[in-house]
């Protein structure tokens, strides 16, 4: 068996390695990227010297390595999208692309990838594009230590940092998104692995993602955006050791979850957000080893939510720990640490023996009548909270953790 | 008229109570910005402890301290003095010692820990505060002669503004919540002096947030050059008001 193989081997040496290297640049025989482009053959290497080269929608057809040299610049001139990838296995490194189009009517990328397959970004770095990177009708793919800022236009003219549209299997690794409108975004992406990314200052959303079910989040950094992260009409996501810190403004949230459904949420840091996380039609989510601090609202769980879990979490330093709209609820807290608890325990057994209502009345009461925030920290509103404590009448009676933890849990 | 005032502040200082008030206020003050890391929530916390106790001190002390020196008053107007100077004299004394006690027990530590646009919308609430319920206090005890009656009203007043009128505010709010209620909350709230402090301080505060639209109407209204003006003239008229109508009474009483 062992002799068969090893006389192939040997006939395979004798065959020569066909792809070969074009290099780029000017003291090169092809000055520009297309010229490259029109006599590389498949899985050919395509190098770009130090230098600016015009590229306006040049577009890669066939499998290709394209590394760019330090200082190796692809300019758009804002005149069109600046890289296009139709092929499968064409892997770009170490570009710097710059200079979009701009546009309401088409949605110009730095990069896009259409109908490919093990396409790789890497070290990539996406200046004034009014889209980053556009992958759409791609699968396995990986987008990694890239960095994205938006167009200097301001707010209305941004497009998304990673823009993904009917995709699967993608991973998007250690990027840095800034000044888009959304940080990463997608829709009909499935199978997705999203680590270590870093999306702030983005005018909308950090994460804003729909449709797009068995995601999975891990490790990654969501602040000072607009309105923070919006997830929609999914299933099957992951969310573990994530932070969502510092959306702060009228109309912010750490987290927005709207019909959401058969999801795992762990180990995320919630930190000074307006609203931390906001559910609606949310069902089957499981919360575990959160910790919500600093926010204004800890929770918003719509009655509308179901069969959700919340176990083991922190909650401290929030203004409001929950609020909900309605006297149904029909989700599970249990074991949580309330910072604002004032029960006891007797037994010793670190479990607090009168049950929490983590609903305050006035956060009860601001539902139904927003004007009643004219009365935020008043003498009487506490004078009501304590009173709503002891009796309670307005506050739903299900809302409540039963054995809140007496400290917080690690 | 500055005499008067110069030994009703001696007289005050002597009776080392306000001095235990301006102690007892440096300690919460100082307490609530070392347990709390974070400076904006030590602010609120702060607030809403000076909300209810400035206002509570200032109307109490000062309407027991005005029976007490009905006999000086007395004594006083036997003399070639005109009313007008002995009470707006007696009203410098008080209010310059309150306001001492205020500035050095809460003023002090907010410069230290925060001296930005929130820490002196605080102080300055907290001063218009003090001087509004010195005013209300003298009010309250030129209506009757009887200490106990005189202070039974002060209290009213005190629980009034900062209990009474807000729940009114509530019940207003949900007999017409059908109706746009923005512009009448914020008359509502200038009309009592501890609320327009309250949504001062908050609107300033990063929980400004969480008002949501009634929030950005107040916003509206009072983050502007004609609302500040509005508001300090709003506080003004606290002051002035009941003061002079206090005068009124003063000036024809009968001792």
């Amino acid at each position: 068996m062992t002799r068969p193989l090893l006389i192939f081997l040997i006939c395979l040496s004798f065959f020569q390695a066909k792809a070969k290297v074009v290099f780029v640049g000017n003291r090169f025989p092809q000055k520009t990227i297309q010229a490259a482009l029109n006599i590389v053959k498949p899985y050919d290497s395509i190098i770009l010297k130090a230098g600016t080269y015009n590229c306006i929608c040049a577009i890669v057809k066939i499998p290709l390595t394209i590394i760019g040299e330090a200082n190796a610049i692809l300019d758009g001139h804002s005149k069109d999208e600046v890289l296009l990838i139709l092929s499968n296995d064409v892997k770009l490194e170490n570009l710097t692309v710059i200079n979009s189009n701009m546009g309401s009517m088409k949605d110009y990328a730095g990069i896009r990838v259409f109908k490919a397959r093990n396409v790789s970004i890497n070290n990539c770095k996406l200046i004034n594009t009014f889209f980053g990177i556009y992958l759409s009708d791609s699968k396995h793919c990986s987008v990694t230590n890239c960095q994205s800022k938006g167009l200097n236009y301001g707010k209305s003219f941004t497009g998304n940092g990673i823009h993904l549209w009917k995709c699967d299997s993608i991973t998007i690794t250690n990027n840095h998104l800034e000044g888009h409108r959304d940080g990463i975004y997608f829709e009909f992406a499935k199978h997705c692995f999203i680590t270590k990314n870093l999306c702030e200052k983005n005018y909308r959303y950090g994460l804003h993602f729909m449709f797009s079910n068995d995601d999975t989040y891990l490790n990654n950094d969501f602040r000072n955006n607009g309105t923070g992260v919006a997830v929609m009409y999914s299933h099957g996501l992951k969310m573990y050791d994530n932070r969502f810190e510092n959306n702060w403004g009228d109309a912010s949230y750490g987290l927005l979850l709207k019909d959401i459904s058969n999801s795992d949420i762990r180990n995320n840091h919630i930190i000074n957000n307006t609203i931390g996380i906001t559910m609606e039609g949310s069902s089957n989510i499981h919360f575990e080893h959160n910790e919500f601090a600093d926010n204004g609202y800890a929770l918003r769980v719509w009655a509308n939510c179901t069969n959700d879990t919340f176990l083991h979490n922190t909650f401290r330093n929030n203004t409001f720990d929950a609020a909900t709209n309605g006297e149904l609820q029909q989700d599970l807290f249990d074991f949580n640490y309330w910072d604002k608890y004032d029960g006891y325990d007797l037994n010793k057994d670190k479990i607090g023996d009168v049950p929490y209502h983590p609903v305050s009345m006035y956060s009860m009461l601001i539902q139904q009548m927003p004007h009643a925030v004219m009365l935020m920290h008043s003498f009487i509103v506490n004078l009501l909270d304590k009173a709503e404590k002891s009796i309670p009448s307005m506050t739903p009676n299900a809302f409540v953790d039963n054995h809140p933890l007496m400290k917080k849990y690690d | 008229m500055m005499k008067i005032a110069k030994y009703v502040v001696w007289n005050i200082l002597r009776s080392k109570i306000i001095l235990a008030y301006t102690l007892f206020l440096f300690a919460v003050a100082f307490g609530t910005f070392s347990f709390e890391s974070d400076v904006s929530k030590s602010i609120a916390s702060l607030m809403s402890i000076v909300l209810i106790i400035i206002p509570l001190v200032s109307i109490i002390f000062t309407t027991i301290y005005f029976y007490n020196s009905s006999e000086f008053i007395e004594l006083l107007m036997a003399q070639p003095i005109s009313r007008k100077k002995i009470f707006f004299g007696e009203y410098l004394g008080v209010g310059t010692s309150m306001l001492c006690a205020y500035l050095i027990g809460i003023a002090l530590p907010v410069i230290i820990y925060s001296a930005d646009a929130v820490g002196f919308t605080l102080i300055a609430s907290g001063a218009c505060l003090t001087l509004v319920f010195v005013s209300l206090a003298f009010f309250a005890s030129v209506l009757t002669r009887d200490k106990a009656k005189g202070i039974g009203i002060s209290l009213m007043i005190w629980f009034y503004f900062s209990i009474i009128y807000d729940a009114i505010v509530l019940g207003v709010m949900f007999a017409f919540s059908d109706y746009p209620l923005e512009r009448v909350m914020v008359l509502l709230s200038s009309f009592n002096p501890i609320d327009l402090s309250r949504i001062l301080i908050l609107l300033k505060l990063d929980i400004s947030a969480l008002m949501g639209f009634t929030g950005a109407v107040y916003k509206d209204f009072f983050g502007n050059s004609n609302g500040i003006i509005f508001s300090i003239a709003m506080q003004m008229i606290w002051i002035v008001l009941p003061l002079f109508s206090a005068f009124r009474i003063f000036r024809r009483k009968n001792w």
